[in-house]
């Protein structure tokens, strides 16, 4: 009885065949750009493991952690905040930006934002706030939630992006150049930056033993907005942290090449102090994730440094697109970290999957995906959150597979309709399986019965 | 109690059991048998270009130039004055070309460490159009890891790996150089023998 239905919003999504193959082709490139990527580190399993192992320390003893990074962080200058959740986040960027009068506000990517919802927040406020990274501008124009954690725009074809850019930069109509249509973008930013008097940033990695936090973009938004800034607002789920420094040579060998194949992203920006004269805040966000440490089967899903290497992978994701996901973080980790937020309103994303666990294998640092999606499963049955079609077809599936006489009788029974009334069986309404697919032949036997007509002692 | 005590009272709670941190093994990670001709064919791979120098008078001389025929170019090589540290954006925003000394250089992803001290003015290695690095031969390592032995990346109030020129692929994954920063990397390695 959820609220949102990812099958249904990807029924709308694969309407379009082609684009669907377009979108399934473009994230399994980065798919393999990342195998290339990976096989070219000899030792990128044992880089996995550490990820892993330095993480699951973390976690063990993370309230130490954060005491110590609150510690050095203000004796660094920076001023650090805490919020229970969402809506706290909000009020205290809020009361930031009232307190020094802020007029314009650039952001750079941070799905921490987009999980607290913080531009409609302020929005709501009267507050506009520019998103500055390329693919976050794209869909912040067009009113749209990104689709993808690392490529936000990447559902748009160059045509979209050209209407769009269009419409609000006043581009040329119908170039489709990417070169023209970024530069366009540059220009348009620039001003922005040089403009605002505030940046918020994410967090990619937060160290205790310094204090200081690092933040990786491609494109330098994060930088030129932090640097050019009277005030720094950085936001960061809790689990962002690592114990020391020297730990970030493992995560930054992992996360870009996890995310696109690239050896590491352009800028790996490490902020300690504020500079002279400007205000850095740390915003520490809960919003669910203490919740989530104290399932033990769920809890690993903390460890996710956002690199989006399951979505590339997932078949699901790759051919129902982003916004299926109704949630800020899509794809297989999104599945088993938003029913801990909101289990009703995301019961149906753990089945989002086929469980093939290509997400598992590709994880930078080992989270037990598609394990997690199966158990949220029955987590989310037994809270008796699955639709009532669904719990009975289950309920008459598990009577039936239970009995192997009435097993071999249905079977049996089920080859004879086809033979006889194959229309029943295609037709679209009586039948949910055979609306995206084509049904095979039926058998003239079972493998039972074959099996023991064949069968040599 | 307040946010913070409940955050931290919740965590305490319910975080697993203590488990021990890893040692990350340098025996364990890639060491090349020539790191410089690594560095340099990576960061070629990822757009930046790369040149050899005998003495960086070299550079000061097509410095002198390019600032003759009028351009705006700077350079952190001699330090800077106090002031710069200071300068606002919209008077860093028209730079054309900043050289700057980066630190210490990675073979395996082509990146660059450069300290607060080195850029003086952190908008300086983003906001520029064209970014020129020089770093000594002898100072490319082979990992990360080497990388984080020899440099404190805390040592100073800021500071930042760069790995070529701000590029994007937002657009259908076709790639742009270019996109809020530099919109060149170009690397000077200085013989050092």
């Amino acid at each position: 009885m959820s609220t949102a239905s990812h099958s249904k919003a990807a029924v709308a999504f694969i309407k379009d065949e082609p684009r669907t193959d377009w979108h399934d082709e473009t994230l399994w490139f980065v798919r393999e750009k990342r195998d290339k990527a990976a096989h070219g580190v000899a030792e990128w399993e044992q880089l996995r493991e550490w990820a892993s192992q330095i993480k699951e320390h973390t976690l063990s003893n993370l309230d130490k952690y954060l005491t110590a990074f609150e510690e050095k962080a203000i004796a660094n200058g920076i001023t650090v905040h805490w919020a229970a959740d969402g809506k706290e986040h909000n009020e205290i960027i809020l009361e930031i930006i009232r307190k020094n009068s802020i007029q314009r506000i650039v952001k750079s990517k941070s799905m921490l934002t987009e999980e607290c919802g913080l531009n409609e927040y302020l929005h709501g406020k009267g507050i506009e706030v520019v998103d500055t990274d390329l693919g976050e501008r794209i869909v912040q124009f067009r009113d749209e939630p990104p689709s993808h954690i690392v490529l936000p725009a990447i559902h748009l074809k160059k045509e979209d992006v050209s209407e769009t850019f269009h419409r609000h930069l006043g581009t040329e109509k119908g170039n489709n150049d990417p070169q023209y249509l970024t530069e366009a973008a540059r220009q348009h930013l620039r001003s922005k930056f040089i403009e605002s008097d505030l940046a918020i940033t994410g967090v990619n990695f937060a160290v205790a033993e310094t204090g200081g936090f690092v933040v990786c973009t491609n494109e330098g938004n994060a930088d030129m907005g932090a640097h050019a800034a009277a005030v720094h607002i950085a936001c960061m789920g809790f689990e962002k942290m690592i114990p020391k420094a020297e730990h970030l040579s493992v995560y930054l060998r992992l996360l870009a090449r996890s995310a696109t194949g690239q050896p590491i992203t352009t800028y790996s920006s490490h902020f300690h102090k504020p500079r002279k004269g400007q205000q850095v805040h740390v915003v520490i966000v809960d919003n669910g994730r203490s919740k989530q440490l104290g399932r033990p089967d769920f809890r690993n899903s903390l460890k996710c440094i956002r690199c989006a290497a399951c979505f590339n992978t997932c078949p699901v994701y790759r051919r129902s697109g982003g916004h299926s996901y109704h949630t800020a973080v899509a794809g297989p980790i999104g599945s088993i970290l938003t029913p801990n937020i909101d289990m009703k309103a995301n019961a149906d994303l753990p089945f989002a999957s086929t469980l093939c666990g290509s997400c598992s294998n590709v994880c930078p640092v080992k989270i037990d995906i598609h394990q997690q999606l199966w158990k949220w499963r029955q987590v989310i049955a037994a809270e008796g959150y699955v639709s009532a079609g669904k719990k009975t077809g289950m309920k008459g599936m598990a009577f039936v597979l239970s009995r192997p006489a009435l097993y071999r009788f249905s079977g049996k029974a089920a080859r004879w309709f086809m033979q006889v009334f194959p229309f029943l069986f295609r037709s679209k309404k009586m039948n949910p399986w055979y609306r995206q697919r084509e049904m095979p032949k039926p058998p003239a036997q079972s493998f039972r019965d074959w099996y023991k007509k064949n069968k040599t002692a | 109690m307040s946010v913070r005590e409940k955050i931290l009272a919740a965590i305490a709670a319910n975080k697993p059991a203590l488990t021990d941190l890893p040692v990350v093994d340098l025996q364990q990670v890639t060491n090349y048998e020539e790191p410089v001709a690594k560095f340099i064919s990576t960061l070629e791979s990822i757009g930046g270009k790369v040149y050899e120098l005998q003495a960086i008078q070299q550079l000061e001389q097509q410095i002198l130039q390019e600032k003759e025929e009028g351009l705006f170019v700077l350079d952190t090589f001699a330090g800077m004055e106090d002031s710069f540290s200071a300068w606002p954006a919209t008077d860093m925003e028209p730079i054309h070309k900043a050289y700057i000394k980066g630190s210490i250089g990675v073979a395996e992803n082509g990146a660059v460490w450069i300290s607060e001290s080195q850029m003086v003015n952190r908008l300086l290695p983003f906001v520029c159009q064209h970014l020129v690095l020089v770093l000594e031969k002898d100072k490319i390592v082979s990992t990360m890891h080497h990388a984080y032995r020899q440099v404190n990346t805390f040592e100073e109030g800021f500071g930042v790996f760069i790995a070529g020129p701000s590029k994007t692929a937002d657009i259908e994954q076709s790639l742009v150089i270019g996109a809020h920063g530099a919109r060149s990397m170009t690397l000077y390695l200085l013989d050092t023998k």
